[in-house]
């Protein structure tokens, strides 16, 4: 947790000597406080105070990265319990599972069923980050021919898991340009684990089965050398799992406790494809760092990749699409066009009552600057001149072979202005969305 | 060194919400159905109680709505056809907690049923089944106000949940239940200051707030879910510091917004890279539900038989070890 100025200054040395080129130590003290310079410009500052003042700069929950380049997955860093607070920052990282012991034909179509789990959705692509490579088979050389064969053949990111630290090591070298996660530091294995990931610069998942044996073991790693963590408790139930997942945060943020201060990985326990997904889904909303599941199936991950795109949204901003004409359905030249704004609610429950009225419709999402029509209409950002102006550049006219436009309800009184100013003719529609499909159908009638 | 785990220990507690009366207390319902009471947020139960389960009702219609996707029909067959045999399958099939009856044909624009008839039809189902029942207007405020007092008077002592109650719309409902003894659904868009004015309204009336089950607006996964877990989050960390007027329990439909959404509903031959809608239907309002009761949630207002046993399923998993 962040220091501040007073508690900084404490760890000074307190002689004003100017050197830092602030006119006191409290002044600087202040400064760094504030992060606005950094403690080297202390030359005097003793070994001791640096460590607890550097110390005290960390964020209470490491970052850790998994992968190298654009695809790479960073996990942690986490600043609050609840999203309303701040934002959650660092999505959860989601991966499917695929164990060594499957024949050459069902790698490969395990590996390209993986590969399709990407959806575009709300004019985002959405998509899974990682693979965990399983070693069941417990044969390095098998272990190895996996491996090769997903790094051949996908771009994600890999988590390599064996119980055997021979494999792993043997394993290493045909993946380790991926920068993989090393699963997992065990009680019994730990430091020959924590010498392999020192070595090739690895980030290493470590597993007890409670919290304290958990801050036990981070504690000895570390001091080895290995700072990049990621925490497991292993197998329990998805009470007791929310439980620890709870806990690691609510040490880490609240009491500064740095042998919790990483991210976590969970594994789902069910075995029934929905229950698996319903698990997940939990473990998203609760903190977890990585979720993996053996399900592969697109009717399975959508649902769980859109769970953690809500729950990392930035409730901040209000999310946005982009201002431009949707076509809702099979729309023909004689379609009606609605306008509204571009907040993404407004725009999608627009969207959703078009589409569930059955009627072909085409939607236009003007700049509102992300806001819902009545904060926006109150605020001038959804005005006669604005809906005017995208009727005019949106290319619209073009599609249609008519020139009436539906406007919100709740800004009737647009109307007016906005025939002035567009020479449409100007329909006035409900002002609830829910209303939309009687209108549109009593439109067509 | 032993490691101490910060476990939060809250002043104040969620209101206990009973809904359904049997014969003892003048009604005819087998058993009544208790939500909240939680001294802790969602399933942190080492740290404090849920004494009361979350539960599922099952949503059905006056009308049948065949507006709805195939995928959601088939499991009903013609039941939907006919309120009565479809609430007693999804009680026997489909282990419904209880029943939420939406009087959605009494709306002007849809088939105008007289409130006589919603009338007929409410009776008959409490004769008919043995679970508390939910009974929701059609939105229509004028019609509701009307439809929702005659039935809350011809349903006297059954302690049904009654909605909803709005900020703009609320006297008229909450004059019937306070008469007839029912539980009320206050009803507030997205807004916590709004869900806490209209409690405050419907008490100022003389209504127990533990007669309140509170919706805090309801949005489908991918469209919006997450403001709503907020909302529920933000009102119940209050409600644990002391605000008695966020500390109603909450009702949420996840039904109805889920499956307006195309993730839910479109054919697998329109999306073909989303999979089997028959599977990614059901989960799609199953994932919904788990996520909305990571935030709170008490009553799953839900459709699909197959999303409603998953839930069961997720919250018996979650519900695990209470004791331990």
């Amino acid at each position: 947790m962040a220091l501040s100025g007073l508690e900084i200054y404490k760890h000074l040395p307190k002689t004003n000597c100017k050197d830092c080129g602030f006119p006191t130590c409290l002044a600087f003290a202040m400064q760094l406080a504030a992060k606005k310079v950094s403690l080297d410009k202390c030359p005097h500052v003793s070994e001791e105070a640096k460590k607890v003042l550097e110390g005290a700069s960390q964020p209470p929950i490491r970052l850790v990265t998994i992968g190298t380049g654009e695809n790479k997955l960073e996990l942690g860093n986490e600043t609050v319990m609840f999203r309303h607070e701040e934002r959650f920052y660092h999505p959860a990282g989601i991966g499917v599972l695929v164990e060594d012991t499957l024949d050459d034909n069902a790698l490969k179509s395990r590996i390209d069923k993986i590969n399709k789990l990407k959806f575009e959705r709300v004019g985002r692509e959405i998509k899974i980050d990682l693979i965990a490579v399983k070693n069941s088979s417990k044969s390095a050389a098998q272990f190895a021919k996996v491996i090769k064969a997903i790094v051949e053949k996908t771009k994600l990111n890999l988590i390599l898991m064996s119980e055997n630290v021979g494999n792993l090591k043997e394993c290493i070298k045909v993946a380790k340009e991926k920068k993989p996660l090393l699963y997992c530091a065990t009680k019994s294995n730990y430091q020959e684990m924590a010498q392999l990931a020192k070595e090739h610069s690895l980030p290493l998942a470590v597993h007890a089965e409670n919290l304290e044996e958990l801050a036990d073991l981070t504690q000895k790693i570390v001091s080895l050398g290995v700072q990049d963590l990621v925490l497991d408790t292993g197998p329990k139930s998805p009470r007791k799992k929310i439980c620890d997942l709870t806990y690691t945060r609510r040490m880490a943020l609240k009491k500064t406790f740095r042998p919790l201060g990483y991210p976590t990985i969970v594994f789902t326990q069910s075995s029934e494809p929905n229950d698996e997904v319903c698990e997940a889904a939990g473990y998203v909303v609760k903190y977890a760092g990585i979720v993996i599941t053996k399900g592969a199936e697109p009717w399975q991950l959508l649902p769980l990749l859109t769970v953690r795109s809500d729950i990392y949204t930035d409730p901040q901003k209000p999310v946005q699409v982009e201002p431009k004409v949707y076509e809702i359905g099979a729309v023909k030249k004689t379609s009606p066009v609605l306008v509204t704004t571009n907040f993404s609610i407004t725009y999608f429950t627009v969207a959703g009552e078009v589409e569930a009225s059955k009627i072909p419709a085409y939607v236009i999402s003007c700049d509102a600057e992300g806001m819902s029509v009545l904060t926006a209409w109150a605020a001038e950002k959804f005005t006669a001149e604005s809906i005017a102006k995208m009727l005019d550049t949106s290319g619209i006219s073009g599609r249609i072979s008519h020139k009436n436009v539906v406007i919100p309800g709740y800004v009737a009184v647009l109307s007016g202005k906005l025939e002035e100013e567009s020479g449409w003719k100007v329909l006035v529609g409900p002002k609830e969305a829910s209303g939309i499909p009687s209108y549109l159908r009593s439109m067509a009638s | 060194m032993a490691l101490e785990l910060l476990k939060e220990r809250w002043s104040s507690a969620i209101n206990v919400l009973k809904v359904g009366a049997v014969k003892e207390e003048g009604g005819t319902r087998a058993s009544a159905i208790t939500v909240g009471g939680q001294t802790t947020l969602p399933f942190l139960l080492d740290e404090g109680g849920m004494p009361h389960r979350p539960v599922v009702a099952m949503e059905i219609f006056d009308v049948a709505p065949l507006e709805w996707p195939v995928s959601l029909l088939e499991p009903f067959g013609d039941a939907v056809k006919d309120p009565v045999k479809w609430a007693k399958k999804c009680i026997n099939e489909f282990k419904a907690d209880l029943i939420c009856l939406t009087l959605k044909g009494t709306h002007p624009e849809a088939e105008n049923i007289s409130a006589d008839k919603a009338v007929e039809l409410v009776k008959n189902m409490l004769k008919e089944i043995s679970t508390p029942l939910i009974i929701i207007g059609s939105g229509d405020k004028e019609k509701d106000n009307d439809v929702l007092a005659r039935c809350s008077q011809a349903t006297k002592g059954e302690n049904c949940l009654f909605g909803l109650a709005a900020q703009d719309n609320f006297k008229t409902l909450v004059a019937s239940c306070m008469a007839d003894d029912h539980c009320i659904i206050a009803d507030s868009p997205i807004d916590i200051n709004i869900a806490k004015q209209v409690n405050i309204l419907i008490t100022d009336m003389g209504f127990k707030p533990e007669k309140i089950a509170m919706h805090p607006s309801t949005a489908a996964l991918g469209y919006g879910m997450e403001y709503v877990y907020s909302i529920m989050e933000r009102s119940r960390l209050a409600a644990f510091v002391g605000d008695k007027m966020l500390a109603m329990p909450f009702i949420i439909f996840v039904g109805q917004e889920a499956w307006k959404v195309k993730e839910a509903a479109a054919n697998v031959a329109d999306e073909p890279g989303w999979g089997d809608e028959r599977m990614r239907g059901p989960l799609w309002e199953a994932a919904t539900a788990v996520a909305m009761l990571h935030a709170g949630a008490d009553i799953l207002v839900m459709r699909h038989p197959e999303a409603v046993a998953t839930v069961k399923r997720s919250i018996d998993s979650m519900m695990k070890g209470n004791n331990d």
